[in-house]
């Protein structure tokens, strides 16, 4: 057994990182462990002139697909929106594009609003001097004064339009619609020892640059310095808990397979998603039966994706094609409640440049753009490098029937039993994708794109995961407080996209790193009686 | 992963199959001075990097041959050209994963990135040039004002 520690944190993403820096003022003993290992930026795909192969095998997004040692499986059969993820130290911050918004005010208050789903028991002011934080910290690109937002601090400038923003940016301005550069974790100067972006076109798959702030390169370092242990290749089974109701660790499988237990004083779910509840269900026991933390019923379930719709044209002009980062400007023109759109709430739009001659040979013949034979060559050359657009980031209603289970055969290396994903678009969602998808082609046909192509909604897009430990001050309705205690085991804390109570219509990395760093600063805030 | 394990798993009927089918796909073109992707060093390529697609791609290609009669080289040139548009009439999607392993392959060969006028070489560390932009186009969404709810 290993010594006790006085705060384990299971994961080391997003937000697991968060909280160990934060902690980590606090001198107490503190372990992370993290299933997957530190990401090394030479093996980034980007380094090599196999860059886009290497995209869909050892940096896919996909787990099932990468099906690596760090990678459980997961079965999302019976989901039209495909689960991605990264395991490693930090998590899906290594593969995501850094599109950062921060949720809107409005977001907290759907059920005051507009009278759908819950309202969140803190609000847009309760996170505001943490979104704050994790922006310096993470080191966001932005330019200040953005209409859809209340005021916020730009960290550094924002990353160039280039001809797909300034293309983009007329035919909005046309149109008379929102439209602003956006918040990316992606420095746009040297920050903080990283380097600046170098256009490289790849953020999806890791930065071998170490422009983009995964938290490997960022909240990591720093909570390394100040002692916390980061224990990698090291996958949790279940969480042990005492006649108190209190947990008292965790067993794991360290990178040997050898199942070994960590006792803790206090334990920090980080796993976002999918692998919190899935760790939850697998700790059902005698004391919690249903599975730990579960008196509500709600561990797993209410679990809400970003349904996502893609809308791409071809232009007459040469654009910026793959040149450039991922993430460059965005729109909240249709983000908030309009009645007369037929459904309530909304989403954002994030603009994208154009593919890779790899990506764009297969998705050129999958959208039937470029034929087989003949005419490939042809057509090929009148897309590449002229072909761009969006996808809409709709917000998805949390509904109780949207869940993780356990799978009742599939297990992953060390015989964990893998999760099980039962998901379903809803109405509203829909109604949002198909208005998203129109005005998209809107934009597009103002902007002069022909060849239009949609695809609603997106198969593999399922990065954000989140509801399935929702935050509510009612046990009976939510799994964690408003502080991110369990309501049923006063030492147990979760920190991820679990706790969303809804999902807002923006990436939610920006937010889970808010709440991780509000809930660590509450733990710090309270320790004298924490537990009462 | 990628492995050269791949390159012999593949058998000769099914890699045959396999440089007859993208061949079809992405014939060499005189006016744009590029190979077809059934070009020897395309295809060696090619071989070596079929990945995790190996067991579909494997799948497919059976199923090419067997549709053909047996082998799809059995066939004229034009009669494997109808086969394959009428599998895929049937089912496109059975293609994706040969226009994937086929894509990754041609799309990264000197030649052909040269012709779309793409260096050949990693993007890093050189990394590439991109516009700053006219930020005067946001000064109409700055005099509209503010668009979000104050909702505290």
């Amino acid at each position: 057994m290993n010594d006790p520690v006085d705060v384990l944190i299971i994961g080391g993403g997003a937000s697991g990182a968060a909280v160990a820096w934060n902690l980590a003022e606090t001198r107490m003993r503190i372990v992370c462990l993290e299933q997957g290992d530190w990401p090394q930026s030479s093996d980034y795909p980007s380094n090599g002139r196999n860059w886009e192969s290497r995209q869909s095998e050892d940096f896919a997004i996909s787990p099932n697909r990468r099906a690596s040692s760090a990678d459980y499986p997961v079965n999302d059969d019976a989901s039209p929106i495909k689960v991605a993820n990264f395991n490693g130290v930090g998590g899906g911050t290594v593969l995501y594009a850094g599109h950062f918004p921060r949720f809107h005010p409005s977001d907290f208050r759907v059920r005051s609003l507009d009278g759908v789903a819950d309202d969140w028991p803190i609000d847009y002011r309760t996170l505001e001097p943490f979104y704050a934080l994790n922006d310096r910290m993470m080191g966001i690109a932005g330019l200040a004064g953005d209409p859809a937002y209340p005021d916020k601090e730009a960290v550094m400038p924002p990353l160039p339009l280039g001809k797909t923003g300034e293309t983009f940016g007329q035919a909005m301005n046309e149109l008379g619609w929102h439209w602003w550069p956006c918040d990316a974790a992606i420095n746009s100067r040297e920050y903080e020892g990283r380097a600046p972006c170098i256009n490289l076109g790849h953020c999806g798959h890791g930065c071998a640059q170490g422009a983009k702030s995964s938290t490997d390169i960022t909240y990591w370092q720093e909570a390394l310095r100040n002692r916390v242990e980061v224990r990698t290749r090291c996958r949790v089974s279940r969480i042990e808990t005492n006649e108190d109701r209190m947990a008292t660790g965790a067993w794991y499988f360290d990178a040997n397979g050898e199942e070994v237990f960590q006792p803790a004083e206090i334990v920090v779910m980080a796993c976002n998603g999918i692998g919190t509840p899935r760790i939850l269900l697998n700790s059902a026991s005698e004391r919690f039966p249903d599975g730990l933390a579960n008196s509500s019923g709600l561990v797993g379930r209410n679990l809400m994706f970003h349904p996502y719709a893609l809308v791409r044209g071809r232009f007459d002009k040469t654009l910026d094609g793959f040149r450039g980062s991922r993430v460059f400007m965005w729109s909240m023109e249709f983000y908030e409640t309009d009645p007369a759109r037929g459904y309530v709430r909304g989403y954002c739009y994030q603009f994208t440049r154009g593919f890779g001659p790899v990506m764009q040979a297969i998705n050129g013949m999958a959208d039937g753009l470029v034929p087989w034979g003949e005419g490939h060559h042809d057509a090929y050359r009148r897309l590449f490098d002229r072909q761009a657009g969006m996808v809409s980031i709709c917000e998805d209603l949390p509904e109780e029937i949207n869940t993780v289970t356990l799978d009742t055969s599939l297990r992953d290396g060390n015989g964990i039993p893998a999760p099980k994903i039962t998901y379903r678009i809803g109405e509203n969602t829909q109604r949002m994708l198909d208005h998203s998808v129109a005005r998209g082609t809107e934009i597009l046909l103002k902007a002069g794109a022909q060849d239009i192509v949609t695809r609603s909604p997106l198969s593999y897009a399922g990065w954000h995961l989140l509801g399935t430990a929702r935050m509510g001050t009612d046990p009976k309705r939510s799994v964690v407080n408003e502080w991110g205690r369990s309501h049923d085991v006063k030492n147990l804390f979760i920190v991820d996209g679990s706790v969303f109570v809804t999902s807002g219509g923006v990436n939610p990395t920006s937010t889970i790193q808010a709440i991780a760093l509000y809930v660590s600063d509450q733990i710090k805030a309270r320790l004298h009686d924490l537990f009462d | 992963m990628t492995s050269s394990t791949e390159l012999v798993a593949l058998s000769s009927e099914q890699f045959e199959c396999l440089r007859l089918i993208v061949g079809h796909m992405i014939p060499a073109s005189e006016k744009h001075g590029v190979p077809g992707a059934d070009d020897p060093k395309i295809m060696a390529d090619m071989a070596g990097t079929i990945g995790r697609d190996f067991d579909a791609l494997s799948a497919i290609l059976d199923i090419v041959n067997a549709a053909a009669g047996g082998h799809l080289g059995d066939l004229h040139t034009a009669e494997q050209r109808d086969l394959l548009a009428d599998l895929r009439l049937r089912d496109s999607a059975l293609f994706g994963v040969i226009e994937a392993v086929a894509a990754r392959a041609y799309y990264r060969d000197d030649r052909v990135l040269k012709s779309i006028g793409v260096e050949p070489r990693a993007p890093f560390p050189q990394g590439y040039v991109v516009d700053e932009g006219d930020w005067s186009l946001l000064d109409p969404v700055r005099r509209r004002g503010a668009i979000y709810r104050d909702a505290g």
